[in-house]
């Protein structure tokens, strides 16, 4: 991506796009990466709404998987999530193991 | 025609702020400035202005409040003093990296310690690398005629910068002299209708204020603010003539006081200025070819235009009312500045006087040209830098 001179930007480093912050990919900031266990999820969607960045999927109502490129591995999720009878349904794994 | 009043530069101040009808203004009390906000908030009691008044903890909470006010679209103006602009710093590279035109007053005060309430302009010198726009004033007049044009500066589209209107504490903020006022309409008509660049309550148009800029991206940031900050001193010269035409005032810069044909010149800020020009008089009766600059628009500093006000000069002696401790006084190192870019080599002094608000006398400027005048002669200065009125 070419970047722009200062000419070009926006007065005060204001963003006047909403929602940019989906082009920028901050996977890689990651030290632990959440991993979900389907079998113990109850949907409480909980995740979905502690997540910091907007990095739970979901279509339908239901929780699908995480959104890698975006997620920092923050372990709010992991941390909120209720599991199912003392099973947590996400797990934080340290990343490249 | 305004009418024309005994009143000190605090209240000339508030009448100014009346005049303008802010929507916001967020400020915490702090001598000498207080009684700028005590009145303005009994205007705001009294129901005649609409400004929404925030009353803060801190000033540094004053500022932010002013900087939220300003992004989410208002006109926002504050004042403040000394500890309290000392308190704001971080906020005021904010306001300013955020572009937001607010306006303050700054009634200049000295800092602490030792504690003191009286005027000096280490405050104003402090927050130099801020990137706000400063214009210092005279006395209550000016001050008065200052706050206008800095709203009209600060939010030229061009500029979106904030900028303070400086003033001697106690001297200014607190004697009473006789001014002019504007009639209200014409003020309404010369600040006009603000139009903010993005505000935060357009909410059909959602923006983001204070986003992580990193290596890639800062200095173009600031590049772009160093550009619009040096505008400012053709939009002080052009808000100036309109001001003319609408006041009778005229203003530049700077002020030039017999300075055409001057072979020693002195440089004075503010209230002192008006001191000092009678000293000047009284030289140029006696045939000393004598001239005195006062710098009005500080930041940005209008180097070539102050190196050619004082091409004539031999000798220039800067009078600082701040000192940079361990360096030359802030007002030297703009004018050495300017002469050594210029290509000038004139011989220059710098003297420390006034701090904490003690009195410069006639007896202070005479005795410094006396010393310029042997200079002149000698071509030699002995001392650069030295404190004066002070006890040994």
């Amino acid at each position: 991506m070419k970047l722009k001179g200062w000419k070009e930007l926006e007065m005060g480093a204001v963003i006047p796009e909403a929602g940019n912050a989906a082009q920028y990919n901050t996977g890689s900031w990651r030290a632990f990466r959440p991993q979900w266990k389907e079998e113990n999820c109850i949907q409480c969607l909980f995740c979905w709404i502690y997540c910091p960045d907007s990095s739970v999927t979901v279509s339908d109502g239901k929780r699908g998987d995480f959104d890698y490129e975006h997620c920092k591995g923050c372990g709010v999720c992991a941390h909120e999530c209720p599991g199912k009878k003392g099973n947590k349904a996400i797990v934080m794994v340290e990343e490249g193991n | 025609m305004g009418k024309k009043l005994a009143i000190t530069g605090n209240q000339a101040v508030a009448e100014a702020m009346k005049q303008i009808n802010p929507d916001v203004c967020a400020a915490y009390p702090i001598t000498p400035s207080t009684e700028i906000m005590q009145r303005f908030a009994s205007f705001v009691s009294d129901g005649v202005v609409d400004t929404e008044l925030v009353t803060v903890e801190s000033e540094h909470s004053a500022m932010s409040a002013c900087i939220g006010a300003s992004a989410a679209g208002g006109r926002v103006m504050t004042a403040t003093s000394s500890q309290g602009l000392a308190l704001m710093w971080e906020m005021l590279h904010i306001a300013a990296g955020m572009r937001l035109p607010i306006a303050m007053a700054l009634v200049n005060r000295a800092l602490s310690a030792p504690i003191n309430i009286h005027g000096d302009h280490s405050d104003g010198m402090g927050s130099r690398d801020c990137s706000w726009i400063q214009i210092y004033s005279e006395n209550a007049q000016e001050a008065y005629d200052n706050i206008f044009q800095a709203v009209r500066i600060a939010e030229h589209e061009e500029i979106r910068l904030p900028a303070m209107v400086c003033m001697d504490g106690f001297i200014i903020s607190h004697s009473i002299e006789s001014m002019e006022f504007l009639p209200d309409e014409v003020v309404r008509d010369f600040i006009g209708e603000f139009k903010p660049t993005n505000p935060l309550l357009d909410v059909d148009k959602p923006v983001t204020y204070g986003p992580l800029v990193l290596p890639d991206y800062y200095i173009e940031f600031k590049k772009a603010q160093h550009e619009a900050i040096k505008r400012a001193k053709k939009v002080t010269l052009d808000v100036a003539k309109e001001f003319e035409k609408v006041s009778g005032r005229s203003y530049g810069l700077f002020e030039s006081y017999r300075l055409d044909d001057a072979e020693i010149a002195i440089v004075v800020l503010n209230s002192a200025a008006g001191t000092a020009k009678d000293v000047v008089d009284a030289f140029r009766d006696k045939g000393i070819k004598v001239g005195l600059l006062k710098p009005r628009l500080f930041r940005p500093f209008p180097y070539e235009e102050v190196a050619d006000a004082l091409g004539s000069a031999r000798v220039i002696g800067v009078f600082d009312r701040a000192d940079s401790f361990g360096g030359f006084g802030p007002m030297y190192m703009e004018i050495a500045s300017a002469m050594i870019a210029s290509g000038s080599s004139p011989v220059m002094i710098n003297r420390i006087y006034g701090l904490g608000g003690r009195d410069f006398m006639p007896e202070d400027a005479e005795a410094v040209i006396k010393e310029l005048v042997e200079i002149a002669d000698t071509g030699k200065a002995t001392t650069l830098k030295e404190y004066i009125g002070v006890r040994e």
